[in-house]
């Protein structure tokens, strides 16, 4: 049946090429069929042919960054976290400024460009705590992008501080903050996020930051967290919301698409495992393919491997990500770090291209 | 279908035609940026010859010893007698290795300083009697020419022998790189040359036992010697036609640092595909996960590759050699490896009998277009 109302894969491979390459924009049956059926390699093909009409030279990107965390401290409740404690717990814990300040130093002396701070929704901390992490940032650490908070964080600091977080957002502009990370998307569904975080609240809640952020001047980045309870509608919900946020302001800078991990997590007892690098694959091609106003996608070696990530850049990825030093090296020596960025180079260029370091904004620093 | 590199063009009319490609097609398959493009065109050969059936084996290694009179500088496996590490199964060690649920049992090993034939022969004559359900793969052309070597036994009497003992069929090992600057270079000049190795194949195939062949790539070969390797098993297949399978086994560097790193998956990729295109009278290619990660085994079901070889109770030669995969995978976790891929997982024995799997019914290739 599908076959007489579409007409064969090659057929409908050449219709999608033509809009995808001409400029016009897929439809949402369309953006299903390549996410459900569409030949695995044809979409991969099809998506490395517009990023290279979008960026034509064989560059791929990254980031010397880090991404340590504040607090595990958190009364969000996700069911696919591993990471957070409630208050109170014998395993909470919470960084004063000062050690938060002092992993800023340490990223900055090895050559980071973006620190992305991250944390748990943890109700004891002030507003204050924030802007001052931002504010010394940028005093201590010129060359440093304080890449802070997600939209959720933002919208606890503002029930906290009892302001709107449009109010959090201008505080955060004044203290010198310009970007912001793009998690806790998972996948903008309302569905979804009723049954894996019912706390935080439906997909507007991330968007409407994201949207309030771009019309004051910052920059963010859209992620999504699949493999767990979605169906592929939820999927299309959530390219439809980020591409028509970003048609808007232009203010995402990337797609960065990550599977879902369930070890000792809630929602283990009914996902036992990640889904794997085809399905990887075949995400970042159609979001490439399906989100024609995104300049850059990102190919995340850290969570889905470094050689699924290799390959991805073939998929229509045009970015790296980043070293996350905290993650890699925790206490390590300088070393490592060197080796760290030496291997992402290595990792580029194995792949056919070549590596260009960026900043948190995507312009490129060196090549190498 | 497009590609980005149009070198390509050319050589989807040839596989669309069912024209056999040359040397020159195999060096832009593997040279070509359009990764993709090849791996699309090897998928399509694939789905033709197998659907969407990936295959799969329970079943086991048995490496007898790791005393090898040989010293290739690939080899991060083989121990000199006295040497830490050295050790030689008894029979009675390796018949308890196998069990009833198995579908092969894969026995290859070091050349033996002096182990006689007839160790060999009781071996499998031994493992046949109290498993005779289990099919037995073993010894690479290499064991069987060394045979001939030490103790003056032809190929051809060998094989007889352990044909009549149990044995089953004979794994690909010891091919390398089918190449006498390589085999000078990485010092395996004392093994089968490649007129030796496919003239034991030959035999093999004569006799009636089904063989598999291998390629060792990822070190210090050029691509055209890649290309000419699998040009030349193609050519003893159209001869002697007793090829199962195609086994690329990417070098592991951990112990025998000849290149500093793993080749990457994008050419692990290349090197499968375009296996599948040259080799067209091979029925298939595996993708075997120990060597590849499973990761880029289950990728390469998407490049022409059918086969993801098996559960692997023990591998000791690559493990040795540094591969990080999960020793012993089970069942379960092939099946997934093979369902992430979009394919469907086929249990199969050592001569691709099919043992179970959600479509167990054989497999009839469409007539051509």
């Amino acid at each position: 049946m599908t076959v007489l109302e579409h007409g064969s894969v090659p057929a409908r491979l050449e219709r999608i090429r033509d809009k995808v390459l001409g400029g016009t924009r897929l439809d949402r049956e369309e953006g299903r069929w390549l996410l459900t059926e569409a030949p695995l390699l044809e979409v991969g093909a099809l998506a490395s042919d517009v990023r290279f009409a979008r960026h034509p030279e064989r560059v791929v990107t990254f980031v010397i960054d880090t991404n340590p965390n504040y607090t595990n401290v958190c009364i969000t409740d996700c069911q696919f976290c591993a990471f957070y404690r409630k208050p109170g717990d014998k395993e909470a814990w919470t960084l004063t400024v000062d050690e938060v300040l002092a992993k800023v130093e340490f990223a900055a002396s090895k050559g980071a460009t973006t620190v992305l701070l991250q944390g748990g929704h943890n109700p004891a901390l002030p507003l204050d705590y924030y802007l001052t992490l931002v504010r010394e940032t940028r005093r201590r650490f010129p060359q440093v992008t304080p890449h802070f908070f997600t939209a959720s964080e933002i919208r606890t600091m503002a029930d906290v501080a009892r302001i709107g977080f449009e109010d959090v957002l201008d505080r955060l502009w004044e203290a010198g903050q310009r970007t912001i990370p793009g998690g806790g998307a998972e996948v903008l569904s309302q569905r979804v996020r009723t049954r894996i975080e019912p706390k935080k609240g439906g997909p507007e809640a991330w968007l409407s930051v994201h949207r309030a952020a771009h019309a004051k001047g910052f920059r963010s980045t859209a992620t999504m967290m699949y493999g767990h309870v979605e169906q592929v509608d939820d999927l299309l919900d959530h390219f439809d919301a980020i591409r028509s946020l970003q048609d808007q302001f232009h203010g995402f800078t990337a797609f960065v698409p990550w599977s879902f991990k369930p070890n000792h997590t809630l929602l283990e007892k009914w996902i036992k495992h990640y889904q794997g690098p085809n399905a990887y694959l075949r995400m970042l091609g159609v979001s490439r393919l399906y989100l024609d106003n995104f300049e850059h996608i990102q190919a995340s070696w850290f969570s889905e491997g470094k050689q699924a990530g290799q390959v991805a850049l073939h998929f229509g990825a045009d970015d790296w990500g980043g070293t996350l030093f905290e993650e890699n090296v925790h206490k390590a020596a300088a070393y490592v770090n060197t080796v760290t960025v030496d291997e992402i180079v290595t990792l580029i260029r194995e792949a056919g291209f070549t590596p260009a370091q960026r900043t948190t904004e995507y312009d490129i620093l060196q090549r190498y | 279908m497009r590609f980005s590199d149009g070198r390509l063009e050319p050589i989807w009319e040839k596989v669309q035609a069912g024209t056999r490609l040359d040397r020159d097609d195999g060096i832009t398959l593997l040279e070509t940026e359009d990764l993709l493009g090849v791996g699309r065109m090897a998928d399509h050969v694939k789905s033709r010859l197998e659907g969407d059936r990936v295959y799969f084996v329970i079943n086991r290694h048995i490496t007898p010893t790791n005393l090898c009179v040989l010293s290739c500088s690939f080899c991060g496996f083989a121990r000199k007698r006295g040497e830490a590490g050295a050790y030689e199964h008894t029979i009675e060690d390796m018949v308890a290795m196998v069990k009833d649920d198995m579908r092969e049992v894969h026995i290859v090993g070091g050349h033996h300083p002096d182990w006689p034939f007839e160790y060999y022969e009781r071996m499998i004559a031994a493992i046949h009697a109290a498993r005779p359900e289990v099919p037995i793969k073993g010894f690479t052309a290499a064991e069987i020419d060394y045979f001939w070597r030490r103790w003056k036994i032809e190929p051809r009497e060998a094989l007889s022998r352990l044909k009549a003992a149990g044995l089953r069929s004979m794994p690909g090992g010891g091919a390398e790189i089918f190449s006498s600057r390589l085999a000078r270079l990485l010092k395996y000049t004392g093994k089968a040359d490649p007129d030796r190795w496919c003239e034991i194949h030959g035999i093999a195939h004569e006799l009636g036992l089904k063989t598999n062949a291998t390629m060792l790539y990822g070190h210090v070969e050029t691509l055209p010697e890649r290309v000419d390797h699998m040009l030349r098993l193609r050519a003893q297949q159209d001869v002697s036609g007793g090829f199962v399978t195609f086994v690329p086994l990417a070098y592991q560097t951990a112990t025998t640092k000849l290149v500093p790193r793993q080749t990457p998956p994008a050419d692990s990729l290349r090197t499968i595909a375009a296996a599948r295109l040259l080799l067209d009278n091979f029925a298939h290619i595996e993708a075997y996960w120990v060597t590849l990660g499973e990761e880029t085994a289950s990728i390469a079901l998407n490049f022409g590759a059918d086969d993801v070889n098996g559960t692997l109770e023990d591998e000791r030669i690559q493990h040795l050699s540094g591969a990080q995969t999960p020793a012993g995978l089970a069942r379960e976790q092939l099946c997934r490896m093979i369902r992430d891929a979009g394919k469907i997982p086929v249990e199969r024995d050592a001569l691709y009998n099919i043992v179970g799997g959600p479509e167990m019914a054989p497999h009839t290739p469409p007539a051509e277009p």
